[in-house]
């Protein structure tokens, strides 16, 4: 399909999420768009470490019909599987120590959620 | 200021992506001796008729393990965070 | 919810956790595993959790019942793990065995559930453990967002 492309387009699909990640991170005051930063962020690595094995006319790693020479790389797979579960633990306790922040504080603001002054 | 310095960071870091983006290896093509390996021997030594799987849970069981213990204590802070006071 | 909702989900939900539970016990077979099948079963009790609502769920679903589950799920991962140690920890212990131990012939065939070594109940182990502690993350979020609004 990217027979014409003289360069690599996934690998720059991943750079465009990961510098629109961390543009919002960087520039957001609202703490739930932060969190959302992160998801993004999250998302553009995993992307990165799938098209790390990527074999031209290959099929999927399955031994049920498929034929061995032709086999994408199975290991970036299950580096992948690692990281979707971590992200959503991460994710998790995040939001829930926004929800906290919100019931002590009041606002979710980040610059008005500091409560140590003086 | 706040908004320069921003601005001119976020530029240099964006760059430093792009070009490593187009400096990796031809799209298609991946650098894989492990792997080979892995694909040829796997019916074999596990038994198992997925490739995906026998890496997650028995070449690279480790990693499975320190992920389980992620979820735990992920659980565990969540659970923690949401407890009503009971003190007297 | 209404009565139409409430009905539906109530024969759905069998459905949905028949669905996970093949994806867990054919995780060395077909794409899928632990972890996708524990999440699916997840989502089941996600869907119940709003057809009935967060405080009728927790009359007879609570949270140590849930932590219970999760914790003898890890118990039993970490036992299989060091049923191999007398050659390394993590060996494969069951290949070869009666218990799970066929091989299969080499190249494309047709899949033997019998097969695979330890990695089926490695499976089962960790997509408890999967299960209960997104379910458990999900029932304590409702309940707190929930009481709250009840409250004030």
């Amino acid at each position: 399909m990217t027979q014409g492309a003289p360069f690599n387009v996934p690998f720059l699909a991943v750079a465009m999420l990961i510098g629109i990640a961390f543009y919002i991170i960087l520039s957001q005051r609202n703490l739930i768009k932060l969190v959302m930063g992160l998801g993004i962020l999250a998302s553009g690595v995993n992307l990165f470490l799938i098209t790390l094995g990527y074999r031209k006319g290959g099929v999927a790693p399955i031994y049920t019909n498929a034929p061995i020479e032709k086999m994408v790389l199975p290991v970036p797979q299950a580096l992948t599987l690692t990281s979707i579960v971590i992200a959503v633990a991460t994710l998790a306790l995040m939001l829930s120590m926004v929800v906290h922040i919100y019931r002590h504080t009041g606002s979710v603001d980040a610059e008005k959620s500091r409560t140590m002054k003086g | 200021m706040r908004k320069i310095v921003l601005a001119i960071s976020l530029s240099i870091f964006i760059a430093f992506l792009i070009a490593a983006a187009l400096l990796l290896h031809p799209f298609g093509y991946p650098p894989s001796q492990m792997d080979d390996y892995i694909i040829e021997n796997t019916q074999r030594e596990t038994g198992a008729n997925s490739a995906v799987t026998a890496v997650v849970f028995d070449y690279r069981g480790f990693d499975t393990l320190g992920e389980a213990t992620i979820l735990f204590t992920a659980v565990t802070g969540v659970i923690m965070l949401f407890r009503k006071k009971k003190m007297e | 919810m209404s009565k139409i909702v409430r009905t539906i989900s109530n024969i759905l939900i069998l459905f949905i956790f028949i669905y996970g539970l093949y994806i867990i016990m054919h995780g060395h077979l077909t794409p899928g595993g632990g972890f996708q099948g524990g999440a699916v079963v997840a989502s089941g009790i996600a869907l119940l959790i709003v057809a009935f609502g967060s405080q009728n769920i927790h009359k007879s679903l609570k949270e140590h019942h849930l932590s219970t589950l999760e914790s003898s799920g890890a118990l039993i991962f970490i036992g299989l793990a060091f049923g191999g140690i007398a050659t390394v920890f993590f060996y494969n212990f069951l290949v070869g065995s009666p218990v799970f131990g066929h091989i299969p012939p080499s190249g494309p065939n047709a899949g033997d559930i019998w097969t695979g070594g330890m990695i089926p109940l490695m499976n089962l182990a960790v997509g408890l453990k999967v299960f209960a502690g997104l379910s458990a993350i999900l029932l304590v979020m409702a309940l707190a967002t929930s009481m709250t609004e009840m409250d004030e």
